[in-house]
């Protein structure tokens, strides 16, 4: 039996309308592929390149709770947004953030590098002299690999001391492309 | 010593049991008046689903709240007399609550006047629940009271 596609958007709207969803999802579609964004009533939760939710879902608990459910509506905001970004609209997200579940260390490194400006660029060594611990360029290359909400928190902004890409979890060729589209390329 | 099974996220539990949840509903209450009971049903066990303290059963579990949803909806079909009998019933939804009163509406006007009288909601939210205007939400809503009033003091 294929399960009827309107009662399935009636519960999933009634669950979310009525406060029992801990944290929602949805595939938003980018010029830059298929993504998948999660947002919890606190806020923008997490975005993946892999838009496949099957191998996401605990991390999503692990985040905000149990209550896990795909809406689209729960993340119209995020949408968009990334939408403006994409079409060059909008050059800063103002989006509130879900940082739940991280480490102290972590979201020092995040917020941080959510100051770093549409457009411009810094380095790994820079940011950890911003956040206090100059010697830490290599841990905070480890917090930008596992950035839970990439593009939105812009590590793709962050480059080498050598101003080499280095690496990006999307692949260095989409870290490039989002460098165009801000024009710093 | 044994592990707890883990609580899955509720997409996973959703989709593993909605076609088994919708197929018992409609054997015992019919195609119009399962969907109802379905929504009902997962959205009894999404507010159960945080006190959970282990993901055994689960199955069983959503099957005897989809089981208790249909005993509720055949009780209000029955009369009066006998629904004083079956005694009184703590925390009913208040959904279940109105039901009883929307029978005869179309399932906007219902939902519409259950959201905004069972739950309380807002009427932006209700025409995002519902997947309509605002003025249509408040339309189904007063025109969904306007038939019960029609009723009742019939």
């Amino acid at each position: 039996m294929t399960f009827p596609a309107d009662l399935d958007s009636s519960f999933r709207g009634a669950a979310l309308t009525l406060g029992l969803v801990d944290i929602g999802f949805d595939v938003v579609e980018t010029p830059v592929g298929e993504l998948l964004v999660a947002a919890s009533d606190r806020g923008l939760a997490a975005i993946s390149f892999d838009p496949d939710p099957d191998d996401k879902l605990e991390r999503f608990a692990r985040i905000a709770g149990p209550r896990v459910l795909r809406s689209a509506r729960a993340v119209d905001r995020a949408r968009r947004e990334l939408d403006g970004y994409f079409a060059g609209r909008l050059r800063r997200f103002d989006l509130a953030l879900d940082f739940r579940a991280l480490p102290p260390f972590t979201v020092t490194v995040l917020r941080e590098l959510a100051r770093v400006r549409y457009g411009e660029t810094t380095t790994y060594g820079e940011l950890a002299r911003r956040v206090g611990r100059p010697r830490a360029a290599r841990a905070v290359g480890t917090v930008l690999h596992h950035n839970r909400i990439p593009i939105v928190l812009p590590c793709h902004r962050v480059v080498g001391a050598t101003g080499g890409l280095v690496g990006y979890a999307g692949g260095l060729d989409l870290k490039r492309r989002l460098l165009e589209l801000e024009g710093v390329l | 010593m044994m592990e707890a099974v883990a609580i899955p996220p509720f997409e996973r539990f959703y989709l593993e049991h909605r076609v088994e949840v919708l197929r018992l509903l409609r054997r015992r209450l019919g195609a119009d008046r399962a969907e109802d009971a379905f929504q009902e049903t997962f959205l009894r066990a999404l507010r159960a689903y945080p006190r959970l303290e282990h993901g055994e059963h689960l199955r069983a579990w959503v099957l005897t709240i989809a089981q208790n949803v249909a005993v509720d909806a055949l009780r209000r079909t029955r009369p009066q007399a006998e629904l004083v009998e079956t005694g009184v019933e703590d925390g009913r939804p208040a959904y279940a609550e109105l039901a009883d009163l929307t029978d005869g509406l179309s399932p906007k006007e219902r939902a519409a006047v259950v959201l905004r009288y069972g739950y309380d909601l807002p009427y932006d939210q209700i025409a995002e629940a519902l997947g309509s205007s605002q003025d249509a939400a408040r339309q189904a809503a007063s025109t969904g009271v306007r038939r019960l009033r029609r009723r009742t003091t019939r």
